[in-house]
C-alpha cells in the first residue's frame, strides 16, 4: 500500500486519482451520446453556463456544486425548450443563454466584491489535489448515480437517437430518457469543474468517446471502452502532472488526446493499408 | 415458427370482428399551427390492405403516424383496438457513422428478443447475411429490409411501413411486394398500412386505397379510386418525382436501373 501511495504521491493524489475516475466513468457512456446526439455544443455551453452555478455558490454561500448542477440542468433543458419552441434554432438558443449566463456571472461576481481569481480556478484547471475524503465520497456518489440513469434508459435513449419518429410508434415516450440525460450531464459538468476546469469538461467528454469509436462495433462497447480509456487518461495525465510539475486538470486533458490522437492515428493508417 | 406463435398469442385479445384502428375527424397541425390534416374518418379492419397515395407533402406519413399513436392529434379521436402491436418502418433511417451499431443490434433494440427471433425475422425479409453489417453501411434496400425486419420482429398484427421503396430501382420495387405478399400469404390476420408512390403497384396489391391531400380526397377499392375524377385530378398534379418514377417504369423495362 506504501509503494502504492508513492507512486502516485500521496493520499491527495490517490484521492485526486479516484476523483477523475469517477468523472471519466460517467464522461464514457455520456460522452458517446454528445457524439452520436451531436450535442457537444451542449456540453460546451452547459459547462460555460455552469459558472454562474459557482458565482451563485460564493455569493450565497452555498456548495459550490450545487450552484453549478443546477445551473447546467437549467440551462440544457432551457435551451432544449426555446429550441422545441421554434423561436431560435438550437445551437443558437443554447450560445444566447449559456454565454449569458457566463456574463452575467462575472458581472454578479464582480459586483459581490469577489475577484475574477476567486472564479479562476473553477473555470481553467480544476483543483482535484483539493479534494476531501468525504468529497470523494460525493463524488463517487454522484458518478454512480449520473450512470445508474443512462444504464437505465440505454435503450430508449439509444431508440430515439436513432430515430425519434420510431422510438415513438414502438411506444417510447422520449421525454423522461432525454430529461434523464441532462441531469446525467449536469452531474457530470458539476464533477468535472473541481477535476478540469469548466472549460476543458468537454474535453474529458469527447476524447475518450471519440477514441473509443474505432476500437467498437457496438454501442455498449463504444461506452466501456470510453469509459476505460478515460479512466487510464485522467491517472496517467496525474501521474505526469506530479512528474512534471504541471497543472492537473489541464494534464489529464493532454494526456487523453495522446490517446485519441495514436488511436486514430493508426486507425486512419489501417485503413490505408 | 416462434413469430407467428407471438402474433397469435396477441390476437385473443381482439374481439373477432372489431376494427383494428377507427379515426373519428382527426385532425393534426404542424409545428407552425398550419393545418396539416383536417377531419379525417377511416378504418382499418383486420387483415386487411390499406393504402396511402397522394402528392408529397399531402399529409401521408403525418396520418400514418398519428393513426399509430405516433404523433399527438389537434383534433378528433383515434381508437385503437385494445392488443393492437405495430411494426412501424419509418420513411428513411440516417444514421451516422459514429455510431456502431449492427443490424443484430439495431433489431434488438426494437423488441426484447433471442438472437434466433432476430435471425429469423431477417431470414424473412431474405436479410439474413445482414446480421453483422454495420447499419451505417446498408444501401437504402437494405436499410429497408432491417427497418422491415425490426417490424416484424415486434410480431405486429399491422405493418406500417412509410414508403418502404423509396429509392429503390425497379426490381427492388417488384422484389419488396413480392416479400410483403409472402409475410402476408403466412399470416392472413396481418393488416398493412402502407404510404406509397408506387402507384400501378400498388394499386394491384391493396384492398383499399386512401386518396390523402390534407384530407382524404377519395377512397375504395383500387379499381374505383383509379377512376375517381379527384384522384385523377391529384395524379394530373403529382409532383415531377412520382412522375418521374412513372415514367421510368415504361421506359427501361430491359434495363437495370442503378440506386439512387
Amino acid at each position: 500500500m506504501d509503494e502504492f501511495y508513492a507512486f502516485f504521491g500521496g493520499a491527495f493524489m490517490l484521492r485526486a486519482a479516484l476523483a477523475g475516475a469517477a468523472a471519466a466513468a460517467l464522461a464514457g457512456p455520456l460522452g458517446c451520446f454528445a457524439l452520436w446526439r451531436r450535442m457537444a455544443y451542449l456540453g460546451d455551453a452547459t459547462a460555460h453556463a455552469a459558472l454562474l452555478g459557482v458565482a451563485l455558490g460564493l455569493i450565497f454561500s452555498l456548495p459550490i456544486w450545487i450552484g453549478a448542477f443546477f445551473v447546467a440542468f437549467a440551462v440544457a433543458t432551457g435551451a432544449g425548450l426555446l429550441a422545441i419552441s421554434g423561436r431560435l434554432a438550437p445551437d443558437a438558443a443554447l450560445g444566447a443563454l449559456s454565454h449569458a449566463a457566463l456574463a452575467i456571472a462575472l458581472v454578479a461576481v464582480s459586483l459581490a466584491g469577489f475577484g475574477a481569481p476567486d472564479l479562476e480556478a473553477y473555470l481553467f484547471t480544476g483543483d482535484p489535489l483539493a479534494a476531501s475524503p468525504s468529497e470523494i465520497g460525493a463524488y463517487a456518489a454522484a458518478a454512480f448515480v449520473g450512470l445508474t440513469l443512462i444504464v437505465w434508459f440505454w435503450r430508449r435513449l439509444l431508440n430515439s437517437t436513432l430515430s425519434p419518429e420510431l422510438a415513438a410508434a414502438e411506444g417510447d415516450r422520449p421525454r423522461l430518457a432525454q430529461i434523464a440525460l441532462m441531469i446525467a450531464l449536469a452531474i457530470y459538468v458539476a464533477l468535472a469543474m473541481r477535476l478540469v476546469g469548466l472549460l476543458l469538461a468537454t474535453a474529458l467528454l469527447i476524447l475518450p468517446a471519440a477514441a473509443a469509436r474505432p476500437l467498437s462495433s457496438r454501442p455498449e462497447m463504444m461506452a466501456a471502452i470510453a469509459s476505460m480509456l478515460g479512466v487510464a487518461g485522467t491517472a496517467l495525465g496525474l501521474a505526469a502532472s506530479a512528474h512534471f510539475d504541471t497543472p492537473t486538470g489541464p494534464s489529464m486533458v493532454t494526456a487523453l488526446f495522446v490517446f485519441f490522437a495514436l488511436i486514430v492515428g493508426l486507425d486512419a493508417l489501417r485503413r490505408r493499408l | 415458427m416462434a413469430l407467428s406463435l407471438a402474433t397469435a398469442s396477441a390476437a385473443p385479445d381482439l374481439a373477432a370482428s372489431a376494427p383494428l384502428i377507427v379515426a373519428h375527424n382527426v385532425s393534426a397541425k404542424g409545428d407552425h399551427g398550419e393545418t396539416i390534416l383536417r377531419g379525417v374518418n377511416l378504418t382499418i379492419a383486420r387483415g386487411e390492405i390499406v393504402t396511402i397515395v397522394g402528392p408529397n407533402g399531402g399529409g401521408k406519413t403525418t396520418l400514418t403516424r398519428c393513426l399509430i399513436g405516433a404523433r399527438p392529434i389537434s383534433a378528433g379521436r383515434v381508437e385503437r383496438a385494445h392488443g393492437l402491436r405495430v411494426g412501424y418502418a419509418p420513411q428513411k433511417l440516417a444514421v451516422d457513422r459514429v455510431m456502431p451499431l449492427d443490424v443484430d443490434g439495431f433489431l434488438a433494440l426494437g423488441a426484447r428478443s433471442t438472437r434466433r427471433q432476430r435471425e429469423q425475422a431477417l431470414d424473412r425479409v431474405g436479410a439474413l447475411r445482414l446480421a453483422r453489417r454495420q447499419l451505417a453501411d446498408l444501401s437504402g434496400g437494405e436499410t429497408q429490409r432491417a427497418l422491415l425486419a425490426r417490424a416484424l420482429l415486434r410480431a405486429p398484427n399491422l405493418l406500417a411501413l412509410d414508403e418502404p421503396t423509396r429509392g429503390l430501382d425497379q426490381q427492388g420495387v417488384a422484389e419488396f411486394y413480392r416479400m410483403l405478399a409472402e409475410i402476408r400469404s403466412a399470416e392472413a390476420e396481418l393488416s398493412v398500412l402502407l404510404v406509397s408512390h408506387d402507384l400501378t403497384v400498388v394499386m394491384a396489391a391493396s384492398d383499399r386505397v386512401l386518396c390523402v391531400n390534407g384530407h382524404i380526397c377519395c377512397a375504395g377499392a383500387p379499381e374505383d379510386v383509379e377512376t375517381h375524377p379527384e384522384y385523377r385530378k391529384l395524379i394530373g398534379a403529382e409532383d415531377a418525382d412520382a412522375l418521374a418514377v412513372y415514367q421510368h417504369h415504361h421506359d427501361h423495362t430491359h434495363q437495370a436501373v442503378g440506386r439512387r
